[in-house]
């Protein structure tokens, strides 16, 4: 018996080798990952939002991909090491020997109490940052993006105006079953396609005229509950030129799979001049339209009539009196 | 009980729960009788445009919802037929006339008022080019021609509502008062394209979307494109 303990290392080399190993593991890991994968990650990088996204993913995964080495490793470790059929390998100690091992108890405590901490430190920050999520989006949002203000509460304006360096607000109205977009700071026509300017923040505006849909665009990572008479508002800013899919996430009816379209970005010259040429295009039916509002409130009876601006949600202002409910002046 | 009575009764028990899932879940899938699929692509040599003729009727008068809007279309040998899937062959011309007999209201978005799509972004109505057409005024829209995932979109304006003798029951006869609605279009590559009604015209249901707007057959249906 005394041999057999003789041939063994001590319980700190086992514990120093399973940490070397995960250590120069967990480097080539990540650094692969890092290099190889992350840039590739979905949602890509063609908007603010969606090189956040990227972003969180990937350091949540440098730091998953050592925690899931570290438990393969002393998984096999252990069966290497300690296997019943190995001769010479004196039997596993357990009970009270083994819980009192305040090493690997502090490792342990340590480790995950950092992990946890960190992780949620790190996940509060991003959410609320660049008016994430966390409270610059929705019915009230609490940041938002320098000149978003400004520029929603100059969109009810029939003057409205936009240029680069300006936000752009977009209006997505969702129906069963299809998206269509207005922009005030065009005149308020309104449009199947959803076309965007490179290097611009957008401010967009959800709102539904039935049941509830969802606004996903994918690639942008902005993603919105279309609700009827709500104004659901979601900000990014776009970097990248190319295309993007919407689709609808919020099972909304026979067609809901249905409920998709491909929107692109633009560059700022080519985007004005889809804009202008648009809104001169869509004149007589923009004149048909209802007052730009940010909700519209539809005849429940089917058929029988069309919308108009909803006049119990006030205009985009201040989070102090936004969604208040207040008839508009 | 014995074991193996009870150990059937378990059994039988959890096939009757597992046949009743499967069950809600087609169900669920598939809403509505779905039609059959009316075949266009050999109605013409190949590359020759397709006639598509269609009525869009109040009520259609038989089946198991015969008070419920619909389309009829004409099939290749002249005969009306309720069915909403179409094949039609895939980069083809399709010149397409709806005999609308269904009466108008207001768009719930007049961006739907507009003729989207089509062949020079067109419409005829009774012979009349039309572009665009302001639901608030005449006789409002009865009902639109949408195949969303292709932007094509055309209002089709309702009969006067001071119209006497109004069609009923499907199919609707010439003489009855109608428009008539003619546009064109290029059938995309092969697929299955849905196209539905932006109209909600599904008459006492929650928004005007149920009932025919949300069952198979009546206010939607495919565009079943193939490769010629």
């Amino acid at each position: 018996m005394m041999s057999e303990q003789n041939t063994m290392p001590k319980d700190s080399n086992h514990l120093r080798r399973i940490l070397v190993l995960t250590l120069v593991l967990s480097v080539a890991a990540d650094l692969l990952y890092w290099f190889l994968v992350g840039p590739h990650v979905p949602p890509g990088r063609m908007t603010s939002t969606a090189s956040d996204n990227q972003w969180d993913f990937n350091i949540l995964m440098v730091i998953a991909l050592p925690v899931l080495i570290g438990v393969w490793v002393f998984l096999g470790y252990t069966i290497a090491t300690w296997s019943s059929k190995r001769a010479n390998v004196a039997e596993p100690k357990g009970g009270a020997e083994a819980r009192s091992n305040m090493k690997a108890q502090a490792y342990w405590i340590v480790i995950t109490t950092v992990v946890v901490l960190f992780l949620a430190g790190f996940g509060t920050f991003e959410l609320i940052k660049g008016d994430g999520s966390g409270g610059g989006e929705g019915p009230n949002p609490v940041w938002e993006p320098v000149g978003a203000a400004q520029a929603e509460t100059a969109a009810l304006s029939s003057s409205a105006s936009w240029a680069p360096g300006k936000v752009l607000v977009v209006q997505v109205i969702a129906q069963q079953w299809k998206f269509t977009y207005r922009y005030p700071q065009f005149g308020g026509f309104e449009s199947q396609e959803l076309i965007l300017p490179d290097n611009t923040t957008v401010a967009f505006n959800v709102t539904s005229l039935d049941v509830i849909h969802s606004f996903w665009a994918y690639q942008l990572e902005v993603k919105a509950d279309a609700n009827p008479q709500q104004n659901n508002v979601a900000f990014t800013t776009t970097k990248q030129l190319g295309n993007f899919t919407v689709r609808c996430s919020e099972l909304c009816g026979i067609w809901h799979g249905a409920m998709f379209d491909y929107g692109k970005v633009e560059t700022q010259g080519n985007f004005s001049t889809w804009a202008s040429t648009t809104e001169t295009a869509n004149a007589a039916n923009t004149a048909d339209l209802p007052a730009f509002a940010w909700t519209y409130v539809p005849d429940a009876n089917g058929a029988a009539g069309g919308y108009y601006p909803d006049g119990t949600v006030t205009p985009y202002s201040s989070v102090e009196i936004y969604g208040a409910k207040q008839a508009a002046s | 009980m014995s074991i193996a009575g009870r150990l059937a009764t378990v059994v039988v028990a959890f096939l009757v729960a597992v046949a009743l899932v499967v069950a809600a879940v087609a169900a669920f899938l598939t809403p509505g009788t779905p039609g059959g699929v009316v075949n266009f692509t050999n109605a013409q040599a190949a590359g020759q445009p397709v006639n598509l003729t269609v009525q869009t009727v109040g009520s259609i008068g038989t089946g198991p919802h015969p008070t419920w809007v619909s389309y009829l279309v004409k099939d290749p040998q002249g005969k009306w037929i309720h069915d909403t899937t179409w094949e039609l062959p895939a980069h083809t011309l399709v010149h397409m006339t709806v005999y609308q007999y269904d009466s108008g209201s207001p768009l719930r978005n007049q961006e739907w008022g507009q003729v989207q799509g089509t062949i020079g972004g067109t419409a005829t109505l009774n012979g009349k080019t039309y572009s665009q057409y302001d639901s608030y005024t005449g006789n409002g829209v009865g009902h639109t021609f949408a195949i969303p995932t292709l932007g094509l979109s055309v209002p089709l304006i309702g009969v006067s509502p001071n119209a006497t003798n109004v069609c009923g029951v499907a199919p609707c006869h010439f003489n009855l008062p109608h428009n008539v609605i003619t546009f064109s279009f290029m059938t995309p590559s092969a697929g299955n394209y849905p196209w539905q009604c932006f109209v909600p015209c599904g008459l006492g249901y929650l928004y005007g979307n149920g009932g025919p707007m949300s069952t198979q057959n009546y206010m939607g249906g495919f565009l079943d494109v193939v490769a010629q």
